[in-house]
C-alpha cells in the first residue's frame, strides 16, 4: 500500500513540481536544523534592533547625525579622545574620527538602512521575477521568446557595473536609499524569473492545472489560484538567499561612495575610510565590518536552512545520519522522496540550459 | 556533429543579439533620459557653447532611431569629433570622448585594461584551484571533522563582502605583520616578480569569496556524482577510493563548475571594482567609480559597454565549453 502511495506522490510530483511541505511541516524541518535556528534568532534580533533604533538611541541619549567636535583631538588629526575610540557612558561604542558622530547611533540606524534596502529590493526582485516568469510560462510562443530573451539579457548584465552606472545619472535630489533599492531591484530579477518560468512550465503540464484551464478559467485566475501556490517553495528559497546578497551589494555601493550618502548612515559607507583610522580608532573598522559579517552570515545560514526545509529531497537528509558510506545506501532508504527531486529542477545552470 | 555545428551557430547568433540588445538598453538608459542630455553628457562644468557642441555631436535634433544609428555607426566605423577649432577622428570602435578630460574613452579603457585583466584572471586561477580543491576534499572527507571545518570556513567565506576581506587582509598582512608592502601596481612587462607580489593580496581578496561558492558547488556536485550507479559499480569492481574521486567522480562533477565560472565573471567584475578601489589599483573599476562620482557620462557608458561585452562573451565561451564537457546539452 505504501508502495502505491509513493507512486501516486511521485506521479503528482512528476517533474520536480510541488511536493513542497506545508507550513507546519516547513517549521518542523526548519526547527530540526540547529544552525538555522541560531541564525533565525540572530536575524530576529537584528530586525528588532533596526526597528527599535530610535528607541535605543533615545535611551543612549544620542543621535546619528550630530557632530561632537569636543570629543575629537584635532591636534592628532581628528582621532577620538579617550581609549578605544572614545568609549564612554555617553557614547557606548565611541565616536567617529573627525566628525565625532556617535558610533552606536550610526550602527543601529545603519541596520535600518541595510535591512530596509535589502528587503525592499528583494520584494521588487520577487515581484518582477514572478510576473515575468509566470507570463513567460503562460503566454504564447512569442511572449515567451521575448520575455526569455529579455531575462537572458538582464542576467548577462553585471549587477555592480550597471548599478554604478545608473547611480551616476539620477539627480542627487532623489532620496538615496530608495534609489539604491530600486536600482538593485530592477537589475537583479533575472534568475528568479528563470526559476519561476521553469517551475511554472512544469506545473502547467500537470493534470490539476490543465483541468482548470480546460474548464475555461482565464490565464490570470489560473496563475493566481493554481500556479502561485506551487511556486511558493522555489520562490521563497531563492528570495531567502537574495537578501544577504542584496545587503552585500548595498554595502559595496555605499562603500564606493555612490550608494547611501552621509549623513544617512550605512555600514558599507562607514567602512569607506576605516582603513586610515584602524590604529587610532579600531572600533570604527571593527563594528561595521562585524555587523556586516554577522548579518550576511546569519541570513545566508537561514537561507540555507529554508532551502533544506523546503526541498522535497531534504527529508531524508535531515533524518539519516551523515556517515561517509551512506551516500549509496541512502538511495535505497529514500527512493520515493529522492525520485521527486529529479527532473528539471528549477535552479542554477540546469534552468539556464532548459531555457536555452 | 551537425548537431554541434548548429548549436555553435545558435549560440553565436544569440550572443550577437544579446550584445545588440545591451547596446540599445545602454543607449536608451543613458541618452534618452529626461532632462538635458547634452548637459549631463558634457558634465556639470561645461559652458553653454560646449553643451551646444555636444548636442550637435549627439545629433539631438534627429529622431531617436537615427540617433541610435549614429551611436552604432560610431562603434563600427568611427566618427569625427570637433573640438571647437580642430576636428579629430575617432576610429572604430569609437566609444566617444570624455568632455571632462578631452580623451577618447577607448584610450582611457585601454590604459586601464591590463590592470583589471591581471587582477581578474589571476584571481580566477586562485579561486578555481582553491575552490575546486576544497570542494573535492570536503566531499571526500564527508562526515569527518575536517569536512565540518571546511564547510564552516567556506560558509564564512561566502558571507564576507569582498571589501571586508580585503580590508582585514590589508590591515593584518601589510599593516600589522608587515609581511608585504601595501600593494602598488607594477606592470607585468616591467617586473613580473613585483607584479605578482603586489597583486597577491588583491587576488586573494577577490578570490576567497568566489572560491567559497565554488567549494560549495563542487562539494554538492561531487556528492551527487559519488552517489550515482556507475560509481557504485566502480566500487564493486574494487577500484580504489582515491582513483574514484580523482579520475571518475571529478570529471562528472566539473560541468556545473564550468557553468558557474561563466556566471561568476559578472560578479567577479563587480568584485574587481571593489578590490581596485580598496587597494588603489589603477584599473577599469577604479576609473568607473571615479567617472560615476564626477558624472563623466561618456566614460561610464563606454565602460558599461566594454564590460558587458566581456561578460556576454565569457558566458558564450562557457556555454560552448559546457557543451563539450556534457554533450547532452546540445540536444536541448
Amino acid at each position: 500500500m505504501s508502495e502505491a502511495l509513493v507512486a501516486v506522490e511521485a506521479a503528482g510530483a512528476g517533474t520536480s513540481a510541488p511536493a513542497a511541505p506545508g507550513a507546519r511541516q516547513f517549521w518542523r524541518r526548519l526547527r530540526a536544523q540547529r544552525a538555522a535556528l541560531v541564525a533565525a534568532a540572530v536575524v530576529a534580533l537584528l530586525v528588532l534592533v533596526a526597528l527599535a533604533a530610535p528607541l535605543l538611541t533615545a535611551l543612549e541619549g544620542q543621535d546619528p547625525t550630530t557632530y561632537h567636535p569636543s570629543l575629537i583631538d584635532s591636534a592628532r588629526g581628528g582621532v577620538p579622545i579617550g581609549s578605544f575610540g572614545g568609549f564612554s557612558a555617553d557614547h557606548w561604542l565611541g565616536v567617529e574620527p573627525q566628525t565625532g558622530r556617535d558610533m552606536f547611533a550610526r550602527l543601529v540606524y545603519g541596520a535600518q538602512v541595510s535591512l530596509g534596502v535589502a528587503l525592499a529590493a528583494t520584494v521588487v526582485q520577487v515581484a518582477l521575477g514572478v510576473a515575468v516568469g509566470v507570463a513567460s510560462a503562460l503566454g504564447n510562443r512569442w511572449v515567451d521568446q521575448l520575455l526569455s530573451r529579455a531575462t537572458d539579457i538582464i542576467v548577462a548584465m553585471p549587477l555592480m557595473i550597471m548599478s554604478l552606472a545608473l547611480l551616476a545619472i539620477v539627480p542627487s535630489s532623489f532620496p538615496r536609499p530608495v534609489l539604491v533599492t530600486l536600482v538593485i531591484g530592477l537589475i537583479a530579477w533575472g534568475n528568479i524569473a528563470k526559476i519561476v518560468r521553469a517551475q511554472a512550465l512544469s506545473l502547467k503540464g500537470l493534470d490539476y492545472v490543465s483541468a482548470a484551464r480546460l474548464s475555461g478559467w482565464g490565464a490570470w485566475r489560473v496563475a493566481r489560484r493554481e500556479l502561485l501556490p506551487g511556486l511558493a517553495a522555489p520562490v521563497i528559497t531563492y528570495a531567502a538567499l537574495l537578501v544577504p546578497t542584496n545587503i552585500s551589494v548595498e554595502a559595496a555601493l555605499s562603500f564606493l561612495g555612490v550608494g547611501v550618502k552621509p549623513p544617512t548612515p550605512s555600514w558599507g559607507q562607514m567602512l569607506t575610510d576605516a582603513d586610515v583610522w584602524y590604529q587610532a580608532a579600531p572600533q570604527y573598522l571593527l563594528l561595521p565590518a562585524g555587523a556586516l559579517f554577522v548579518t550576511v552570515l546569519a541570513l545566508t545560514v537561514l537561507g540555507d536552512g529554508v532551502r533544506t526545509a523546503l526541498d522535497p529531497r531534504a527529508a531524508s537528509r535531515l533524518r539519516v545520519g551523515t556517515g561517509r558510506k551512506d551516500a549509496g545506501a541512502r538511495d535505497f532508504g529514500a527512493k520515493g522522496s529522492s525520485a521527486k527531486g529529479s527532473g528539471a529542477e528549477g535552479s542554477g545552470p540546469t534552468t539556464k540550459e532548459a531555457s536555452a | 556533429m551537425s548537431g554541434f555545428g548548429g548549436f555553435l551557430l545558435r549560440r553565436a547568433v544569440g550572443t550577437v543579439v544579446t550584445l545588440l540588445a545591451i547596446s540599445v538598453i545602454v543607449y536608451v538608459v543613458f541618452y534618452v533620459t529626461p532632462g538635458n542630455v547634452a548637459q549631463i553628457t558634457c558634465g556639470p562644468r561645461c559652458s553653454p557653447e560646449q553643451v551646444h557642441q555636444v548636442a550637435q555631436q549627439l545629433k539631438l535634433g534627429d529622431p531617436l532611431y537615427l540617433r541610435y544609428w549614429h551611436f552604432l555607426e560610431g562603434l563600427f566605423v568611427g566618427q569625427d569629433f570637433s573640438t571647437g577649432t580642430s576636428v579629430a577622428h575617432c576610429a572604430a570602435p569609437c566609444l566617444g570622448q570624455s568632455y571632462q578630460t578631452d580623451q577618447p574613452v577607448l584610450d582611457i579603457i585601454l590604459t586601464k585594461l591590463p590592470v583589471s585583466l591581471s587582477l581578474v584572471l589571476g584571481a580566477m586561477v586562485v579561486w578555481l584551484v582553491l575552490g575546486v580543491g576544497t570542494g573535492v576534499l570536503s566531499a571526500w572527507r564527508r562526515g569527518r571533522i575536517s569536512e565540518r571545518v571546511l564547510t564552516a570556513v567556506t560558509l564564512a567565506g561566502t558571507a564576507t563582502p569582498v571589501f571586508v576581506i580585503g580590508l582585514v587582509l590589508m590591515i593584518v598582512v601589510c599593516g600589522e605583520l608587515r609581511l608585504l608592502p601595501f600593494p602598488e601596481y607594477v606592470n607585468l612587462t616591467d617586473d613580473p616578480e613585483q607584479w605578482a607580489w603586489n597583486l597577491l593580496l588583491p587576488w586573494l581578496s577577490l578570490a576567497l569569496i568566489e572560491a567559497a561558492a565554488f567549494a560549495r558547488l563542487t562539494r554538492a556536485s561531487m556528492l551527487e556524482t559519488l552517489a550515482e550507479d556507475h560509481i557504485r559499480t566502480f566500487r564493486a569492481y574494487g577500484v580504489g577510493e582515491r582513483a574514484i574521486v580523482a579520475r571518475h567522480a571529478l570529471r562528472g562533477a566539473l560541468a556545473p563548475v564550468i557553468a558557474l565560472n561563466a556566471n561568476n565573471v559578472g560578479s567577479a567584475v563587480g568584485g574587481a571594482v571593489l578590490t581596485e578601489t580598496l587597494f588603489g589599483l589603477p584599473g577599469i573599476g577604479q576609473e568607473l567609480v571615479h567617472a560615476v562620482k564626477v558624472v563623466d557620462l561618456p566614460v561610464v557608458v563606454g565602460m558599461v559597454l566594454v564590460v558587458g561585452f566581456f561578460v556576454v562573451l565569457a558566458n558564450a565561451v562557457a556555454d560552448v565549453l559546457y557543451a563539450v564537457a556534457d554533450r547532452r546539452v546540445v540536444l536541448a
